[in-house]
């Protein structure tokens, strides 16, 4: 278990000032100068060793990541996109780094920029988040104010931190989308290669990173990374915003170490299962995009990269979606359908057409009116749909169908059965409709 | 969200002097030549200025402003659904939906608003509110929860967002956020992490005012461009 003195995020809950004076005597901006200092591949490198990996759903090394960034410039600058489009259902924590700790993660862009010899960088932010959006801008006008970032800083790197909103498209948190959604046009994905390191923002070199990872970078350089490595496992290692919601009674979130067991998270910092551990009936763990797992593979599942993986799910975001015995999974699952249905940019045909001919086939299997070989019809065209779109978007439309059909198929044939005894309605919409 | 323009349309649009001032330091945080860049920010303040809804002169004008084709500019409002192409009651009222908030029981929150403001996508006949449903807010462990313009209102049960829209209605100001007292994402009851004093031996401050306050739309539009939010260059 994750202890005080080891969190990064020490006003996650908003108990103290967001605003700089508090933020310092919390630990930010300390030491800043002197990481800057050390140097652009030093920084790379310690950031490399700490084994961080990417904290908006994929999971890529970061260190990795900001190498692939040039060394020298072509005439092109290079920029750092923050990825704020906190967009994924069953996740909210990059909405409260804003909110009550945003000079962390002003900090860490001034470092990760640094890193990458960039000048300027652009947050982009959902637009729903009108306060959050506010409280960053006044934290970065502090920043500016105390010469902690613009130009002739006293860190010594020349960085401008622009706060830039969307306006309502979970597509827009794909990197490649959201970089056309900061070029002002609609928010569809590219495709890649160039990738955006080589050709990003504007047609220079970028690098798109999550709130949370950019948040964790000046922890890592202040404590070094063999603190943060010695957290968590191989591989696995740091630290991890995760969100409780759905059927338990204190959802939340909670900072832990990576691999802490699913059940912990849910008994220790969710207050346990909505009517005990044994009503609990099945985890999203990693926010919707991920297949979901049965109540007997959530016990002692650790949560982090590989094990999920290993179970056939995913850690995404760390948004864990609980669900007691009273849910309608297929209702639960039709309706995430109908997100990715609404949220498709509609530039691919398989998720454009696919996303909806899913949803519409599940609403059906909700109330049990389709055929039991519709079923396997609905998982050969989750397996249309992955895999064969521009973004991933596709990808996670299908995986949370897969993920039903994997473990509850028994609860849409009993529906289906249940319903063959009622009479036929008048009109039985076919699936291709 | 809508994505037809508005049947009745008003003559013509222009930003206030205060918007006008306001969106040339948006512009400038882009390079030269990439103001369309500035799109967004744009529609949203003219949509905060107008009330809520955005008509065709709007979307003209802020074509010509940053050089872009018309076409350009209502390709996003219908892309975006945060735009509106058709008016929306004073009180624009968005309940989540998705998944987390369907568990916590946002079926009932939608019950309630059309108990009390009537159909979706309908202004009531006061004019005073409106109610859609949208996609995840990124509010899940305050679920289930509802945007009001500006705000978030969070851990709704049917008795008190009920009591939020009867306050609105009465003209009160009510404070966002969670509605059941917690603090913000914290579990019910406290937390039970970042108890350590130490942590905070050096910072004696307490909880920010929040971002509670006027919650009139209109409001945002006065608000003095960030001192900063000037170009790079």
């Amino acid at each position: 278990m994750l202890q005080d003195k080891d969190r990064i995020y020490k006003n996650l809950y908003g108990q103290h000032s967001w605003k700089l004076k508090a933020a310092r005597a919390r630990g930010a901006w300390d030491g800043t100068k002197e990481m800057i200092a050390r140097g652009h591949d030093a920084i790379n490198d310690e950031v490399k060793a700490s084994g961080l990996r990417g904290r908006g759903g994929a999971g890529f090394p970061t260190g990795l990541k900001w190498s692939f960034m040039p060394k020298q410039s072509d005439g092109r600058p290079s920029y750092l996109a923050v990825n704020a489009d906190e967009s994924e259902p069953g996740t909210c924590k990059d909405r409260d780094i804003m909110r009550h700790d945003p000079h962390l993660l002003i900090e860490g862009a001034l470092l990760a920029a640094f890193a990458m010899r960039a000048h300027t960088s652009y947050i982009y932010i959902r637009g729903e988040f009108i306060a959050e959006r506010e409280i960053l801008q006044a934290a970065i006008d502090e920043a500016y104010d105390a010469k902690l970032i613009g130009k002739n800083n006293i860190n010594g790197w020349d960085f401008e931190l622009y706060v830039h909103h969307g306006a309502g498209a979970y597509i827009c948190g794909e990197e490649t989308a959201l970089l056309e959604s900061l070029e002002g046009k609609k928010g569809q994905p590219r495709l890649k290669p160039p990738f955006p390191a080589n050709c990003g923002l504007y047609g220079a070199p970028t690098t798109v990173n999550n709130v949370e990872t950019i948040s964790s970078v000046p922890d890592i350089l202040r404590r070094g990374a063999t603190w943060y490595a010695s957290l968590g496992r191989p591989n696995n290692t740091g630290i991890k915003l995760y969100c409780i919601s759905g059927h338990v009674n204190t959802p939340c979130v909670v900072e832990e170490e990576m691999g802490v067991p699913l059940r912990e998270l849910i008994d220790h910092y969710g207050g346990g299962v909505r009517g005990g551990w044994d009503n609990l009936l099945a985890v999203i763990p990693g926010g919707s995009s991920v297949p979901c797992i049965p109540a007997s593979e959530a016990n002692d599942l650790p949560m982090d990269f590989d094990s999920l993986k290993a179970v056939n799910t995913a850690l995404g975001t760390g948004g864990v979606i609980v669900m007691d015995k009273s849910t309608d999974m297929i209702a639960a699952i039709a309706r995430l359908s109908y997100f990715y249905k609404h949220e498709s940019c509609g530039q691919c045909t398989p998720c454009r057409e696919g996303t909806g001919w899913m949803w519409r086939v599940l609403e059906r299997m909700v109330k049990g009116e389709a055929e039991k070989s519709e079923i396997d019809m609905l998982l050969d065209v989750t397996h249309q749909v992955e895999g064969h779109t521009i973004c991933a978007l596709g990808d996670a439309a299908a995986w949370p169908v897969q993920g039903l059909i994997r473990h509850f198929r028994h609860v849409i044939e009993e529906r289906i059965d249940a319903q063959a005894t009622k009479p036929i309605p008048a009109s039985v919409p076919v699936a291709a409709e | 969200m809508s994505v037809r323009l508005a049947v009745e349309q008003p003559e013509g649009f222009a930003f206030t002097p205060a918007n006008l001032e306001w969106a040339k330091t948006q512009i400038k945080k882009y390079p030269e030549g990439r103001q369309a860049s500035a799109v967004l920010s744009l529609l949203w303040r003219a949509q905060e200025q107008i009330g809520g809804w955005l008509p065709e002169p709007a979307l003209r004008y802020i074509a010509d402003m940053l050089d872009m084709a018309y076409i350009r500019v209502y390709e996003l409002v219908t892309f975006y659904t945060m735009f509106n192409l058709v008016p929306v009651g004073r009180y624009y009222v968005q309940v989540c939906g998705t998944t987390p908030c369907m568990l916590g029981g946002a079926e009932d929150i939608k019950d309630a608003c059309r108990k009390h403001i009537g159909e979706k996508d309908h202004v009531s006949d006061d004019g005073m509110f409106s109610w859609t449903e949208v996609e995840c807010l990124g509010a899940c462990v305050n679920a289930p929860m509802a945007q009001i313009n500006k705000y978030y209102y969070e851990d709704l049960t049917p008795k008190n967002f009920e009591s939020i829209l009867k306050r609105l209605r009465a003209g009160e100001d009510v404070e966002p956020g969670p509605q059941d007292g917690r603090q913000t994402s914290a579990p019910a009851g406290g937390p039970n992490t970042l108890t350590d004093p130490a942590l905070y031996a050096n910072d004696p401050s307490g909880p920010e005012p929040g971002s509670a306050g006027t919650t009139v739309m209109a409001s945002e539009a006065k608000r003095p461009a960030s001192k900063h939010e000037k170009g790079p260059r």
